[in-house]
């Protein structure tokens, strides 16, 4: 066939294993490598420069060199050209509280303190055990005291007194912690084979997910007391919570349902030949990892739940965004709105970056292949 | 076998043939309006080797997974150690515990351990306490010479030894009867051998096997009769000897041409 000799051919060779060759670095290198490496980014760079050197410095001089920080009457503001800071200091305790009554705010410090501390315990899983689960049971019920008082020498308190920070709080925790178990039932029972169950769970979603959230909120404070017997009275938190899960839980439904759908069938095939029945492979092969596939999408949803605790203000609850509202009634400070609110920007803002660090963090351990 | 086993069949009807311990009587089975099994009639021995072969979709995989109703049959019976498998879930149950299965893709549990995978049958079906499974789970381990790997996860093992610890968590059960779908074809060549190695050493202990395959080295070793299927049904049913000596079916010497050349 060939003609003439091969051209093809191979050296053959002994090599040591070596290190790769050490890259370039220094601070020119890294300007060429990610400001100037092409006449398009040279401009970007060169425009983002210019816009910095515009904004910053009245920036800077609003909100740093003129600005007042502390003071107790508004006047010295006036007199002021850059931001109020003292209104923080001023108005924070209606801000984080609310209308909970003034000398029982201490309570509201606590719950704060204990929500976030468990959340933080939460996110470390040296820690997931039963007992972090005795922990956020013990937690609720502290929680709860706290809130309502009336035992244990605490003055009575009210759902109508709750509000600020721990309102916020204890809405996001009670949609996530109520809202993950919907989620999973309805993904589950829209996968299900019996026929009713199904159209149950379809429907339910559906209808959840077509209609805004003011609505799901609407429905569950002005109608739902109109269908039920009068003297069946469900507190207004307690069914604006339940409105808030249930639109938690029905787009949750949808991610986890994506969870479910990416699991090989050899994995059920495998269960089925051992035996195991429906509630085990559920339980213990098929859900644990459809949840791991699912958590960076579901903390994604769990950060917006967070931030959707604001809608309950429309319905007459204040949260801490509702009760900076209120606070800002008083006509001596109405005119500092903008720095309050900045504060509540900031709150916000450490709330959701650090879900969002954390949702990074749980991505990368499993992307690594840890625990897996 | 030992007294405990005996008294564990109690329950099943004692057949006269008590020797044939997988039974298919004219067995049809379609998916859709395509014709799948057709009329299957095959009887397995009591520790008894059988080897499947033929060309991929002629129907030998759903074949074997009827046995432990991973597929469903529609005409026919299939009898399984006494115990007829029909829509009934506790004879379905009852048949899955005594039948062991190994997948061509291990389908092990990736976020459990490997000895997790072993003990999750026992402990959670069977209520088996979980010490005495570890106890066993070790012994089978080692006897798929992986003891070392107990407790790594699946991703961490190579291809052979994942299937190695699937065959040991099939056995955890003491199945009556492993079936085998092609268990080296997702490995590697240079893996395929101590996955047989393993597979031998059972057929050696007495076990009841079913095996699809395409390995004709392991079959010649271990099989007692070589069942070729094609389009459905089974073309040609012999002892090894005969089967790749003299195969009689114009179907199977194209088929054995076709794999034993290279």
């Amino acid at each position: 066939m060939a003609r003439h000799a091969p051209v093809s051919h191979a050296i053959a060779v002994s090599s040591p294993r070596r290190r790769p060759p050490i890259p370039q670095t220094g601070i020119l290198v890294w300007l060429k490598a990610n400001l100037f490496n092409n006449a398009h980014n040279t401009l970007l760079t060169l425009l983002a420069a210019w816009a910095l050197f515009v904004t910053i410095p009245d920036a800077l001089r609003w909100m740093v060199l003129d600005a007042v920080w502390i003071t107790d009457d508004a006047k010295s503001c006036r007199a002021a050209a850059g931001a109020c800071w003292a209104v923080i200091a001023e108005k924070h305790r209606v801000m984080l509280f609310g209308t909970f009554p003034y000398d029982e705010h201490w309570r509201g410090v606590l719950v704060i303190a204990i929500v976030v501390g468990m959340a933080v315990v939460s996110a470390f899983r040296r820690f997931w055990s039963y007992w972090l689960f005795l922990g956020w049971l013990g937690a609720v019920i502290v929680v709860l005291v706290l809130q309502l008082g009336g035992i244990f020498g605490l003055a009575e308190t009210g759902t109508h007194e709750w509000g600020g920070l721990p309102l916020t709080l204890i809405m996001f925790v009670g949609t996530v912690v109520g809202g993950l178990p919907v989620a999973v039932f309805l993904a589950l029972g829209r996968r299900s084979q019996l026929p009713v169950i199904k159209a149950l769970c379809v429907g339910t979603i559906e209808i959840i997910r077509g209609v805004p959230l003011i609505t799901v909120l609407f429905m569950a404070s002005l109608m739902f007391p109109l269908f039920v017997p009068e003297e069946l009275t469900i507190d207004k938190v307690l069914r604006a919570q339940i409105g808030m899960i249930l639109f938690f839980g029905a787009y949750a439904a949808e991610i986890i349902r994506g969870g479910l759908q990416a699991i090989p069938r050899g994995q059920y095939e495998a269960a089925d030949a051992a035996g195991l029945g429906y509630w085990q492979t559920t339980g213990r092969i098929i859900l644990p990892q459809a949840m791991r596939i699912v958590i960076p999408a579901l903390m994604n949803d769990i950060i917006r739940a967070f931030k959707n605790t604001t809608f309950v203000s429309i319905i007459g609850l204040f949260d801490v965004l509702g009760a900076t509202s209120a606070a800002l009634q008083d006509p001596l400070w109405v005119l500092y709105a903008p720095e309050a609110y900045m504060f509540i920007f900031v709150l916000y803002f450490c709330f959701c970056f650090s879900m969002s660090k954390y949702s990074e963090r749980v991505e990368r351990d499993l992307a690594t292949g840890r625990n897996y | 076998m030992d007294s405990a086993n005996s008294n564990d069949r109690a329950g099943a009807p004692m057949a006269d043939n008590y020797d044939e311990i997988v039974q298919f009587r004219g067995v049809n089975k379609w998916f859709g309006d395509f014709h799948v099994l057709r009329d299957i009639n095959m009887v397995v021995g009591r520790g008894e080797k059988v080897v499947v072969c033929g060309p991929s979709g002629s129907g030998k995989s759903t074949m074997i997974r009827c046995i432990n109703r991973l597929e469903e049959h529609q005409e026919g019976t299939i009898v399984v150690d006494g115990t007829e498998l029909t829509d009934d879930a506790r004879k379905i149950e009852s048949v899955r515990r005594r039948v062991g299965m190994v997948f061509q893709n291990f389908n092990l549990f990736p976020h459990l351990s490997v000895m997790a995978n072993l003990t999750m049958a026992p402990v959670y079906v069977h209520g088996i306490p979980e010490q005495e499974a570890e106890k066993q789970a070790m012994e089978l381990l080692e006897r798929v010479k992986i003891p070392e790997q107990a407790w790594k996860y699946p991703g961490q093992l190579s291809g052979g030894q994942q299937q190695r610890v699937a065959i040991a968590r099939a056995l955890m059960l003491q199945p009556k009867v492993m079936l085998f779908d092609e268990p080296t074809s997702a490995l590697d060549p240079e893996m395929i051998n101590e996955v047989l190695d393993v597979m031998v050493e059972l057929a050696e202990a007495g076990m009841t096997m079913i095996v699809v395959t395409h390995e004709m080295g392991f079959a010649r070793k271990v099989a007692d009769l070589m069942v070729f299927m094609d389009a459905g049904e089974i073309v040609e049913a012999s002892p090894p000897d005969q089967f790749f000596e003299r195969p009689e079916n114009d179907r199977t010497r194209l088929f054995l041409s076709q794999i034993l050349t290279h």
